[in-house]
């Protein structure tokens, strides 16, 4: 089964008067200088213009400017939204991409030049040659304990992050543990605070010294932010309590029978029962088209 | 039986001015024009040439009605203003002999974090309210690098038991505390990182008569156990009487006469000293 | 087995598109015209131009119709049309003293050189229901026009330009002096802002703000959470004429005019420069007639000059420019929509383990009598 979907067999119509990948070479160049930016001081956010796209504020425009500014016509896309490729809000900004650009598509994480994701990591390892773009709602890990921009960009200045380990010390006081799910807070290359966009804190380690280059999109907030590769990522942990990852131990996916993804709780629509499936859904379907094979 | 003491912070020539500033400013004020405000250009001097050298383990006072920039000098050294000129060195950092007044503010910070320790006259300044009493230690802690929570408990549970906060408190927000408990916390969070120098500005003014000599009180024992050198400024020659070895009077600015606290009660020199003595007796 | 993938997005997705299509037409009455909406909804073509951020009445009406009337959803589209349209030329500044008005009043005083001019207002109208507009016809129209004699532009009876209300403020030396801040002009289509914020991109941020969100705030700091009394000083609706710079031209290039609603306000006074206490003022403008935007422009504007040491929101202008555009405002409030199940997940995660440690910790408690441990109260200590 490949899973690449040739766009040039089905010419997608090419919407009149709009030039390659939507927006206009000036803008792409400026987004792409301060990606350079980005990728010079890892975790730094760099602000941008962040023009309007008709996808809403919040739905992925600044993931979707950053592959705009990156792709060519060789690439080939993967687009995910919860780790699932056919999820609405993919499947949208996959059309806009491809109805634009005319790339090939794909699935398969492994095939992808460019990977779009919101809210997910791929559970399968990157490669150098391949770059993943998250879609960011809330660029600033410090709004948790700060309101102010002028304030949280002079605390990254001057690296004062005491605020956030109060926050994270007053909840270990009030709950036992840090209470923060997703959106994990993280030092990128031992000088930045990081919000690594809202990926599970499964995916947080999969950041950290990864031959992958991750470029972080904020449309509304107007932000750009990367981890290159080979950067180091660390969340924040006290020595007496540690950073830990979702608890999925002891169950599988009712799918592929995986026992180490991230899962996406299911109820069983006749019985009411917890069921557990992979949240990477292109993974999935791969482990289950490989068994089927192996079957055969 | 003369030790040589060690310095552990000297200030010379502090200048704090508001405004655009002129090359008479410092000149045309102090106490002998009898005014901080420059006449040429209207700019505020609130410290003109301020010198002094803090030693090791002692309690220096500065004494001086509001507007004789004291507390500015205080805000300055703790760099919540920017000093107009000056130096400032703390033998703790950068041999002695850096300008901390000329460092980046990563480097300010550091010293503030590290080696420094402020009481202010109102509590929250000092502590935020919606942080727990143990939080506002615990913060202090953590800008000095200690990343363990049960270390991080253990020291505030003793800097709380220290300034006599009650233990029980210590998960709870100090919004809900008095305003004597307030400043007892702001102390425990002062002394959190150990500071060889511990700035105290005003801390008793507007606490109760009985509150007020307890906190003194505890001012002079942790000085005694631990052996900060603190710079305390007060309006107040009662609180200079009790804490400091050493007293400076500061007037529109300047430093008006220096010398040991006793001294100065007893046998005050200049005129301004002499009324402010005798109207306090 | 109850569970089906998500999938077929690409269908779903044309479906509803469709449907939308549908609903619009599906009353069965005969389609809208564009140019109906462009002159009759004309304070709604005017509300998407100017939250849109583009003077174009014929594509902000198509807009309208394309949204069936949703004003936040039609500025979105002219929004996104105008993010790809060229930037090739900024207007000089236009002068609102050659404003040609067709209304204007002065709320701080009776008489004005130049007279108030009503013009078309809704103030003094009673807001009683017109069931005669059920049977308005081609011919009710004409018989309208002939009662009131048709004239098609009644500006010509007036003069060109009136005086300024406040520069008779500013002659008595009563109102402060606009500043030349000697800043290059900041465009927050070109940059993201930052604060402390230049005083052009907080006046561009306001003009395609969206009403009701300024309004809001405005109204706070009027009504308490804020020092701001508002004296209108001057009220305009009209047309002014713009001028760009055009390489190939030694003079400047008009180029034609906007119909713009330009508020000033007159506030508490506060000393100037020199020390003298003067009147402050606050400046609203924007596209088309829209008085109740123009006004919470004004105080806004002025509200942001605050002194006072303890910001109120409207006075705090990260909080005000933040908060007041209406496309990224509506977009995230809508993102909530997505799915959220990773996320959903990763705090249910924590939820369940913050429960089992609470139970663990009472369930350890019940069973030894002890006295409260400072070092150890919190739970999993």
């Amino acid at each position: 089964m490949s899973a690449t979907v040739n766009s040039a067999a089905t010419p997608a119509r090419q919407p009149r008067g709009y030039n390659f990948a939507f927006l206009d070479e000036n803008t792409k160049r400026e987004i792409r200088r301060k990606l350079l930016k980005a990728v010079a001081i890892p975790g730094y956010q760099v602000p941008f213009a962040s023009p309007e796209l008709p996808i809403a504020r919040g739905w992925g425009t600044g993931g979707l400017q950053i592959t705009m500014a990156i792709i060519g016509p060789e690439d080939v896309l993967k687009v995910i939204d919860q780790g699932c490729d056919g999820s609405v809000n993919a499947v949208n900004i996959r059309n806009l991409l491809v109805k634009t650009t005319g790339v090939d598509t794909t699935f398969d994480t492994t095939a992808a030049s460019i990977v779009q994701t919101r809210h997910r990591v791929p559970e399968e390892p990157m490669r150098a040659d391949q770059i993943l773009v998250l879609q960011v709602p809330i660029p600033e890990p410090l709004r948790y304990v700060e309101a102010s921009e002028a304030k949280t960009r002079e605390m990254h200045g001057e690296m004062d992050y005491s605020r956030m380990w109060v926050y994270l010390y007053e909840n270990i006081v009030q709950y036992g543990e840090i209470s923060i799910g997703a959106r994990y807070p993280s030092l990128v290359n031992r000088r930045y605070l990081m919000d690594p966009s809202p990926i599970p804190r499964w995916d947080v380690p999969k950041l950290s010294m990864s031959p992958t280059l991750h470029l972080f999109g904020a449309g509304r907030e107007k932000r750009i932010y990367a981890v290159p590769p080979h950067t180091l990522v660390e969340p924040l942990e006290f020595e007496d309590f540690r950073f830990r990852v979702e608890e999925f131990s002891g169950r599988s996916c009712l799918r592929c029978g995986a026992t180490d993804t991230y899962m996406n709780e299911l109820f069983d629509r006749v019985s009411g029962q917890k069921l557990y499936a992979c949240s990477d859904s292109g993974y999935c379907d791969k482990r289950r088209a490989a068994q089927e094979r192996r079957a055969d | 039986m003369a030790v040589e003491q060690e310095i552990v912070l000297t200030v010379r020539n502090l200048s704090k001015l508001y405004g655009p500033g002129c090359p008479d400013c410092l000149s045309l004020t102090g106490p002998e024009a009898g005014t901080n405000i420059c006449p040429r250009c209207h700019t505020i001097v609130a410290c003109n040439g301020v010198s002094f050298e803090l030693e090791s383990g002692e309690i220096l006072g500065i004494v001086g009605e509001s507007g004789s920039g004291k507390s500015t000098l205080v805000r300055c050294l703790y760099f919540d203003e920017d000093a107009t000129s000056g130096e400032c060195c703390f033998s703790a950092f950068g041999d002695g002999r850096a300008n901390a007044f000329a460092q980046t503010s990563q480097a300010r910070r550091y010293i503030r974090n590290h080696l420094l320790g402020i009481v202010y006259q109102n509590p929250l300044m000092g502590i935020k309210p919606h942080f727990t009493a143990g939080g506002n230690v615990a913060e202090k802690l953590l800008t000095a690098d200690v990343y363990n929570v049960s270390a991080i408990r253990q020291r505030a549970a003793a800097l709380l038991e220290r300034t006599e906060v009650p233990l029980a408190r210590m998960d709870d927000f100090p919004a809900h505390f008095s305003g004597g408990m307030q400043q007892r916390v702001q102390i425990a969070k002062a002394l959190a990182n150990n500071p060889p120098v511990l700035l105290l500005d005003e801390v008793t003014t507007g606490l109760d008569v009985s509150v007020q000599a307890r906190v003194l009180d505890l001012i002079k024992e942790i000085q005694q156990d631990l052996g900060i050198a603190m710079l305390v400024v007060s309006h107040d020659l009662g609180v200079i009487r009790i804490l400091a070895d050493r007293t400076a009077v500061m007037q529109h600015g300047q430093v008006l006469e220096f010398g040991l606290t006793d001294q100065i009660l007893e046998d005050p020199q200049h005129r301004y000293t002499q009324l402010l003595v005798h109207s306090t007796l | 087995m109850g569970y089906v993938a998500v999938s077929g997005g690409s269908e779903a997705i044309a479906n509803a598109e469709e449907l939308l299509t549908f609903y619009r037409l599906k009353g069965g009455a005969s389609p809208i015209e564009v140019r109906q909406i462009r002159e009759q909804m004309r304070l709604a073509v005017d509300k998407v131009m100017s939250e849109g951020a583009l003077y174009a009445p014929t594509i902000a009406a198509i807009a309208l119709k394309q949204a069936e009337g949703d004003n936040i959803e039609a500025s979105f589209i002219l929004r996104a049309y105008r993010a790809t349209q060229p930037r090739r030329y900024y207007s000089l500044p236009a002068d609102t003293g050659k404003m040609r008005v067709i209304r204007r009043i002065s709320a701080a005083f009776q008489d004005v050189p130049g007279g108030q001019i009503l013009g078309p207002t809704r103030d003094y109208t009673q807001r009683l229901v017109d069931f005669s507009l059920l049977e308005e016809s081609p011919e009710t129209v004409r018989a309208f026009f002939d009662r009131i004699g048709v004239q098609t532009s009644r500006s010509d009876q007036l003069p060109d330009s009136f005086p300024k209300i406040i520069d008779l403020l500013r002659r008595e030396g009563l109102l402060v002096e606009p500043v030349d801040r000697k800043e290059t002009l900041f465009d927050i289509t070109r940059e993201s802002i930052s604060f402390p914020c230049q005083r052009s991109a907080k006046l561009q941020s306001l003009a395609r703000g969206e009403t009701g969100v300024m309004m809001a705030l405005a109204y706070s700091s009027m009504r308490g959470f804020g020092d701001i009394h508002p004296y209108l000083g001057e009220l305009r609706v009209g047309t002014v004429p713009l001028c760009i710079n055009h390489p190939a031209k030694e003079q400047p290039v008009y180029i034609g005019r906007v119909l713009v609603t330009e508020a000033e306000i007159i506030s508490e006074y506060y000393e100037d420069e020199q020390g003298k206490p003067k009147l402050t003022l606050g400046y609203g403008l924007c596209f088309g007639h829209n008085e109740l935007k123009a006004i919470a422009m004004g105080v806004l504007d002025r509200t942001m000059q605050s002194r006072s040491p303890h910001k109120s929101p409207a006075e705090d202008e990260e909080f005000v420019l933040y908060h007041i555009d209406g496309i990224e405002s509506s977009g995230f409030s809508a993102h909530w929509k997505l799915p959220h199940y990773v996320t959903f997940q990763s705090t249910l995660d924590r939820l369940r383990r913050t429960q089992q440690l609470r139970e663990e910790a009472t369930a350890s408690e019940c069973n030894r009598e002890q006295r409260r441990d400072p070092g150890k109260t919190a739970p999993g200590l």
